[in-house]
């Protein structure tokens, strides 16, 4: 008896963390999201998203996002692979995770200073004979800037997974006559797909929502449904249509965990 | 078991040391209790030594906090837990604040420095008879621009910024109501107008200017028009000055279709527990050196009349900053729109940004 005392005894932080944190968070949003200009009850805040303006936004959040996650992913993956065979792996892999400790803001505030007319990006440019660009306040800076944020986040995931391969499979595919890319593509990338699946979710949901980046980076040339939601809320104080587009974006998330979700191992035979 | 133990003892003294040592950092700071005035107002808009002399001539400590945007200011002030006794809002901020009852109004007979202020700057429709708000600095929006950079056009009119030859040269502030209002005083159109048309009319206005449009931005633009990044800038007057000083290239003009005159104005919030004080501290910062001082170092425009004689000469004969009444006849103060026109605006702003 007293093995379930101290379990429910456990169970109290949780509970009320998931209270506080969570579940009352999502009903006050969902409350304001049934509230017009007025305060009255009212549909019209759904009805306005889906006007031409919000479902463009949305669109065009996604298809960010949905680039971002994917050069995250492009570059990640040989990064976590080649981390797996260096000798101090450990130690490499701490070297790209300490960047991440630093605020995100500081960030891109150096990348204003690194992407300017006359920044060291472009003085680069110009010593390799390309000459001088405009690379703040563009779309390419924007997708630039958020792969470089997002890409510790890939790689941990991705770095576990191919630790924990077995490199007897690898052995075993290899004594059977499997080609590398055979190898990699019948037994690394599916025994690895978990981790992708949470670096892609680690990515893809917070990319979705980005919002001072796009000011910064893009020049707010660039509009997610994350900077919708804070003029919204700050600038129009139209609290009821921030909400309902939060309740989208919490919708789509769930959407997005639910398709990448790893779904419980069979029992190995 | 042991081990945590040892390890939460050593947390918890930790954490008493460190609260120890905090709460002796304050009170040698003299942030002790007793006579202490909180004032909330923007970023980097006062001069600390002002604070300071305050202080030391009315043995009030003063808690110092800030904001970066009205709209933020009001929503916590709204939501009460806090104790503001003196708050800088803008002017239609103000007539949203009164409209939700967050003011107190102002005792005249404790301010006797009420009289240096311009009477340009008094009983304004925004707040008759200077009920609940005290003028505190002012300013335009205009346009600053890089001389080095740009030739051959001087800006005396909206209609320059269309130019085909500024492609992709403009920073814009990341404001509705500026851009709009820009837009719509470009059509010689009221930047008050709510006219579903005329508003249509601007939008598109604005759309066209979209190619000359390098982004739109909040303080940061600041740096990079200093750094010469950036050569065409639509911004506030204070800022303009602000830069101005750190580049010489740059040059401020505002267009004579007219563009947006404001007002951040003083104001003792409902919240406010040492009103006393507020009052004295607010006839502190009214009294004519102090207000000059103030202003040299913010360098916005202040309404005090006498302040002006204790100035840099070139500073108040600067017509840039403190412009003739002919020209600030012909600009305009924000109205309060109401929420439903404020969300229109916002909306064609948003629809301009994704253009």
């Amino acid at each position: 008896m007293e093995n379930k005392t101290t379990r429910n005894l456990y169970t109290i932080p949780y509970v009320i963390w998931v209270a506080f944190f969570v579940i009352a968070p999502i009903l006050l949003v969902l409350y304001y999201s049934f509230q017009d200009l007025e305060g009255n009850f009212s549909l019209t805040n759904y009805r306005n998203f889906f006007t031409p303006i919000y479902l463009e936004m949305t669109l065009s959040s996604f298809w960010y996002a949905f680039l971002i996650t994917l050069i995250t992913l492009l570059f990640a993956y040989p990064i976590a692979y080649l981390l797996t065979k260096l000798k101090h792996k450990q130690l490499w892999l701490l070297l790209i995770i300490v960047p991440s400790w630093i605020n995100l803001l500081l960030k891109a505030y150096a990348f204003l200073g690194i992407f300017g007319t006359y920044g060291m990006a472009n003085k680069f440019l110009e010593t390799i004979g390309i000459g001088s660009k405009q690379l703040l306040f563009t779309d390419f800076s924007f997708v630039f800037v958020s792969v470089y944020i997002f890409i510790p986040f890939m790689i941990l995931p991705i770095f576990n997974a191919l630790d924990k391969l077995n490199p007897t499979y690898l052995d075993a595919a290899n004594d059977l006559g499997a080609s590398r890319w055979t190898t990699f593509r019948r037994i690394v990338f599916p025994l690895t797909i978990d981790g992708v699946k949470a670096g892609c979710q680690i990515t893809f949901i917070p990319a979705l929502s980005l919002f001072m980046l796009t000011r910064l980076i893009a020049g707010s040339q660039v509009i997610t449904l994350g900077t919708a939601i804070e003029q919204q809320f700050l600038v129009t104080q139209n609290w009821g249509m921030g909400s309902t587009i939060a309740v989208f974006l919490i919708i789509f998330m769930f959407i997005i965990m639910f398709a990448t979700g790893t779904k419980r191992r069979r029992a190995r035979g | 078991m042991k081990q945590l133990i040892r390890l939460a003892v050593v947390i918890i003294a930790v954490s008493a040391i460190l609260l120890v040592t905090i709460s002796r950092l304050n009170a040698s700071q003299g942030y002790s209790g007793g006579n202490t005035l909180t004032v909330y107002n923007w970023g980097d808009y006062v001069d600390p030594a002002v604070i300071d002399e305050f202080e030391k001539e009315t043995g009030i400590t003063v808690v110092y906090e800030t904001f970066d945007s009205n709209e933020a200011m009001m929503t916590k002030i709204q939501q009460g837990g806090t104790s503001y006794d003196v708050a800088v809002p803008s002017e239609y901020t103000i007539e949203k604040m009164k409209e939700e009852d967050l003011l107190l109004p102002i005792d005249h007979s404790k301010i006797p420095n009420l009289k240096n202020i311009d009477s340009r700057f008094m009983d304004l429709p925004f707040d008759p008879e200077n009920k609940y708000s005290v003028p505190y600095f002012w300013g335009t929006v205009g346009i600053v621009y890089n001389t080095k950079q740009i030739d051959g056009i001087e800006f005396d009119s909206w209609e320059d910024l269309w130019d085909p030859s500024l492609k992709n040269k403009i920073v814009l502030i990341d404001g509705a109501r500026e851009i709009v209002g820009m837009g719509l005083n470009s059509l010689h159109y009221s930047l008050n107008d709510t006219d579903p048309e005329h508003l249509q009319e601007a939008y598109d206005k604005l759309v066209s200017l979209k190619p000359n449009v390098r982004a739109l931005l909040g303080d940061e633009n600041k740096l990079l028009m200093a750094s010469g990044e950036v050569s065409i800038g639509i911004t506030w007057s204070g800022d303009a000055s602000e830069i101005m000083a750190e580049n010489e290239d740059l040059d401020y003009v505002v267009p004579e279709e007219g563009s947006n005159l404001w007002f951040d104005n003083m104001v003792i919030p409902k919240t406010a527990k040492n009103i006393d004080a507020a009052h004295e501290f607010i006839n502190f910062m009214l009294d004519p050196k102090v207000a000059a001082q103030n202003t040299e170092y913010v360098s916005y425009s202040t309404p005090n009349k006498e302040a002006l004689q204790y100035m840099p000469e070139e500073m108040v004969n600067d017509e840039r900053f403190y412009p003739p009444p002919e020209l600030t006849d012909r600009l305009e103060v924000y109205e309060n729109l109401g929420k439903e026109n404020l969300a229109r605006y916002n909306e064609l702003f948003l629809k301009f940004k994704m253009e």
